[in-house]
């Protein structure tokens, strides 16, 4: 089991609250002839805790609003959490210094959804990968650097000689092998990628897919796999965390989750994945309406659309207990034996 | 004759650069009723067909030839004011984006009742039950609230429902819907497909579903096109394509899904990627990824073969064909 | 495993890069854009060769006679060969001051507006890319700037320093002083365009990216986000020119601006302006229509510009 072995990355009880009021002046408000300040916060993450290990692709599925981007953001530090504590390698990195930090950018690297976004449009191809080598290895002699560009280029099946472009003249596809290099020309040991495929076409979606495991296999990478598209998470993963409205549902390994999922929401996002094989969808219909991370329900996140939920759903909140084929679930029916 | 009767056509851009091709040689028909789905990643020209048959294409973007016969009267020669009786009335459009359909500025309800007193002469008190109708079909709940709400108050899901609500409106006879679920997250979409199902069904309303989701049009249609830079290179029954598909490039989107892999493995690619329209291969524009490519592949654009219920627009497969055809001639002989 | 067929061509050079661009394809087309683009320049050249076009050189005493005084314009009766604008109220070549005067118009423009970039660019930056307090902070310094008139500002000031230093000194720093002056008063139209196209680039990947990578803020800053606000840039830059040289020309008609005896077009219209009911009219109305027509070109190119440069007219 990986029990035993010491987590590459380590989040604990993270939380990640947005305020949406904008600055003081614009939270006052009148209320009842009284001047109160209110302010509206969005509550992304509410108590994640998870374990990457060390050479996994641990991917966090969930849908829109789930907080599966802001948990990548916080673990890359672009965001600081509100609470809780992210580790590297057992040293915590969440309230370091930029100076602090700088030896940990080049072990974690991350991969972004957007190729047109990505990559800034002033710099060339060999501009844009060299800044990184030269920022991380400042006495590197620049044939070293360029030599370096050279391989994460071919590596990435992009041909070196198209160095001197500018990202304007790739296609989506080149553009996120181009954003691949980026991350892996420092040579990192984690990668989080946040729905690196999304923004894709199918057949270079799994053109890139193929990259990232290769990637995976000659680099001894681990991955934080970002996605809401069920049937990568199938196919990439070596675990899948299900995220809902800022909270954990169920954290199993791949083949146990697709085989046997636990949580009712689970279910219910398997059974909507269009699948080429049947004719008509037999998808759970979930009933109600898709809560906000403003106005967080009370008790478990999933209660207002859950088919199985009673009373006790709608009052504590859920612990994520051990299913015992090596997952975990925070589902109250599931802890009862109801499901 | 068939609801829709798309004939031979012909969509270009004049572009600075020059003048691009972007559908050629479109041929399909659409009966009452059909549900046919229309396949392909982005730039293969799928948008640009939703857009023509409704010749909503805006510049630089025209139809260069051919016919779009619906109920007989082609769209493609009918002037800006008989187009309008049938847009949106016969035919209507529902997009990706809910937005672009909605008005952000005015409340579902006026923007309903808009539309309704468009089309028909009824009075608004008519209109507004008519809408209140329509919202009550696409499972809104609460209509009655919900018609005067601004479209901002609502989720992108309920949205969607609006939209459809819309499309609905006027009864039409087809409905043209660009991915319609795109933006929507899996349990959404998967509500609203079935909706969109159901209603059709009922009212037995052709859909033209245009999505990259090979699963979707698995699931929701009968008839499915294939389509690769602005052209069609597959046809037909829906179940056949997904089952038994003969272009290799329908073949490789198929085993490119990771559903189709054994989890872990490598997926099976396609090399390369869809050629900008500036800049098409000659002869048949998938040969430079195509791993079947013949040498008549680079010089011959491939007509159309008849497989089973399928027309494929592939050298390979026409050959295939002709050899089978002369090892059953040559059995019979025998 | 790296399987491509396909082959780009040498990637095009910097000019062909900017032959191909959107910008040189409308200039092309664009006959205003044109003509307005060839009357800068020739004003460019006539600021910058000033010197050597000029016949006469207007500050030097010695080649001003006051005999010469108030000659009209050669198509005018009673005019001299020699003068071809004929001369002002002091004997002066009328065109050998409109030269000079083009060149510290312009010289006083650009520098202006050099001064009030990189003050904008700075503060610009810093509020979009740091947000929150800072941004608050240094966006309502810009509300307070704004609110009062660059004109009211800088009479107030010019006045004051004219009469605690004295007109000599004055004098003698008149161009510093007008710059600075010029240039502190409008740096908040610079900011608050930089910090709109900032928070705009700010959320794009490209920056996260750097992020990751380790950069500090100052180099995310101006490496990576202030090459992709350039356009808007460009832009303004155009019109603020146009309208520095407005503001100075206003200034110096209320003697506050360049001294007679190093003057700008708008101290030139200035010391006309007595004259011209005595029926010399050339010395305000040619440098007039000099500086108009300099202001107008300028403003058309900006337009033209902003039509070009604004994403979301032509990228639709």
């Amino acid at each position: 089991m990986s029990a035993q072995t010491e987590p590459l990355v380590q989040i604990k009880d993270l939380h990640k609250r947005f305020s949406i009021s904008g600055d003081f002046l614009d939270q006052l408000k009148f209320r009842g002839g009284k001047l109160v300040r209110e302010r509206e916060v969005v509550h992304a993450i509410n108590g994640v805790s998870l374990d990457v290990q060390r050479g996994e692709a641990l991917c966090v599925v969930g849908e829109s609003g789930c907080g599966k981007s802001t948990v990548a953001r916080t673990v890359m530090g672009l965001l600081s959490p509100s609470a809780g504590t992210i580790s590297y390698g057992g040293e915590r990195i969440d309230n370091l210094s930029d100076r602090q930090i700088l030896p940990y950018r080049r072990k974690m690297q991350m991969i972004f959804q957007n190729p047109y976004a990505s990559l800034n449009p002033r710099m060339t191809i060999a501009q844009t990968l060299e800044e990184p080598v030269r920022f991380h290895n400042p006495k590197a002699p620049a044939s070293e650097v360029r030599d370096k560009v050279h391989e994460v280029m071919q590596s990435v099946g992009i041909d070196p000689t198209w160095g001197k472009r500018f990202s304007h003249e790739f296609s989506g596809g080149q553009r996120q092998r181009i954003s691949i290099a980026r991350a892996l020309a420092v040579d990192p040991e984690f990668i989080v990628a946040d729905e690196p495929i999304s923004a894709l076409d199918v057949s270079i979606q799994a053109q890139v897919l193929n990259l990232m495991m290769d990637a995976q296999a000659s680099r001894n990478l681990t991955y934080l796999f970002i996605t809401h598209d069920l049937s990568v998470v199938e196919h990439f993963g070596t675990r899948v965390a299900v995220m809902y409205l800022g909270t954990l549902c169920e954290l199993a390994p791949t083949k146990t989750l697709f085989a046997t999922p636990r949580h009712p929401y689970t279910q219910a996002l398997l059974s909507a994945i269009p699948r080429l094989e049947t004719g008509r969808p037999a998808h759970i219909r979930l009933q109600g309406e898709v809560s906000t991370p403003v106005n967080l329900p009370t008790g478990c996140v999933f209660h207002g659309r859950c088919p199985h939920a009673n009373e006790r759903c709608s009052r504590d909140i859920p612990r994520l207990i051990a299913t015992g084929d090596g997952g975990q679930v925070a589902c109250h029916a599931v802890e009862e034996g109801r499901i | 004759m068939a609801l829709l009767e798309v004939r031979n056509l012909d969509v270009r851009f004049g572009l600075r650069s020059g003048e691009v091709q972007a559908l050629r040689d479109i041929n399909f028909s659409l009966e009452r009723g059909e549900r046919l789905g229309v396949v392909g990643e982005s730039g293969a020209g799928k948008s640009v067909l939703g857009f023509s048959i409704l010749n909503l294409l805006s510049q630089p973007g025209y139809i260069a030839g051919g016919e779009i016969l619906f109920e007989g009267q082609n769209l493609a020669a009918m002037s800006p004011k008989q187009l309008r009786s049938i847009r949106g009335n016969r035919i209507s459009m529902i997009f990706q984006d809910p937005m672009m359909t909605l008005n952000p500025v005015l409340t579902i309800g006026q923007q309903m009742v808009e539309c309704l007193l468009a089309h028909r002469k009824i009075s608004r008190k008519d209109a507004r039950r008519i809408a209140l109708q329509k919202l009550k079909q696409v499972q809104i709940p609460s209509p009655e609230t919900r018609i005067d709400q601004y479209p901002h108050e609502l989720s992108g899901g309920m949205r969607q429902r609006i939209v459809i609500a819309i499309g609905l409106l006027m009864d039409p006879d087809i409905i043209i819907a660009d991915e319609p679920t795109t933006a929507l997250d899996v349990t959404i979409q998967a509500e609203i497909m079935d909706l969109m199902l159901e209603l059709c069904e009922r009212n037995s309303v052709a859909l033209i579903l245009i999505t990259h989701d090979l699963g979707i049009v698995s699931q929701v249609t009968r008839r499915a096109m294939v389509m690769y830079a602005g052209r069609i290179i597959e046809q037909g029954p829906t179940r056949e394509i997904i089952n038994d598909a003969q272009h290799p490039y329908t073949q490789g989107l198929m085993n490119a899904l990771p559903q189709m892999a054994i989890p872990g493995q490598r997926l099976n690619q396609i090399r390369g990627s869809m050629p900008p329209l500036q800049n098409i291969p000659t002869g048949c524009a998938f040969n430079p990824r195509c791993d079947y490519v013949l040498d008549v592949c680079h010089r011959e654009l491939p007509g159309f073969t008849r497989s089973g219920g399928c027309k494929v627009a592939c050298h390979m497969v026409a050959q295939m064909k002709l050899e089978e055809e002369a090892a059953v001639h040559a059995l019979e002989v025998k | 495993m790296n399987d491509h067929v396909q082959t780009l061509d040498a990637p095009p050079s910097a000019w062909q890069r900017f032959l191909d661009s959107h910008l040189w394809h409308s200039f092309t087309r664009d006959r205003v854009a044109q003509f307005s683009l060839l009357v800068f320049v020739a004003y460019g050249l006539m600021a910058l060769l000033a010197p050597l076009i000029a016949p006469y050189n207007p500050y030097d005493p010695a080649q001003i006679d006051i005999l010469n005084a108030e000659m009209p314009p050669s198509w005018e009766a009673g005019s001299d060969p020699a003068f071809w604008l004929g001369t002002d109220a002091q004997g002066r070549d009328l065109w050998s001051t409109i030269l000079y005067g083009t060149r510290v118009s312009l010289a006083i423009g650009l520098c202006a507006v050099a001064l009030q970039a990189v003050i904008g660019i700075v503060i610009g930056l810093l509020a979009g890319y740091r947000g929150g307090r800072v941004d608050s902070l240094l966006m309502r310094f810009a509300d307070v700037q704004l609110s009062f008139s660059t004109m009211m500002v800088a009479i107030v000031v010019l006045a004051v320093f004219q009469a605690t230093f004295g007109t000599e000194l004055y004098q003698e720093l008149a161009m510093v002083m007008l710059i600075l002056v010029i240039g502190i008063a409008e740096w908040p139209q610079y900011a608050r365009t930089i910090r709109a196209s900032v928070l705009a680039e700010k959320k794009k990947e490209y920056v996260d990216a750097a992020r990751v990578i380790g950069f500090k803020a100052p180099r995310i800053m101006f490496r990576h986000i202030l090459p992709n606000t350039l356009s808007p840039i460009l832009v303004i830059s155009t019109v603020q020119v146009a309208n520095a040289i407005i503001a100075e020309a206003s200034l110096s008609f209320l003697g506050l601006g360049m001294p007679v005896s190093e003057p700008s077009l708008g101290s030139l219209i200035s010391s006309g302006f007595e004259y011209i009911f005595s029926g010399s009219w050339w010395i305000t109305v040619i440098p007039g229509a000099v500086l108009i027509s300099l202001v107008l070109v300028m403003n058309l190119l900006g337009d033209w510009l902003r039509d070009v440069l604004n994403p979301k007219l032509y990228k639709g």
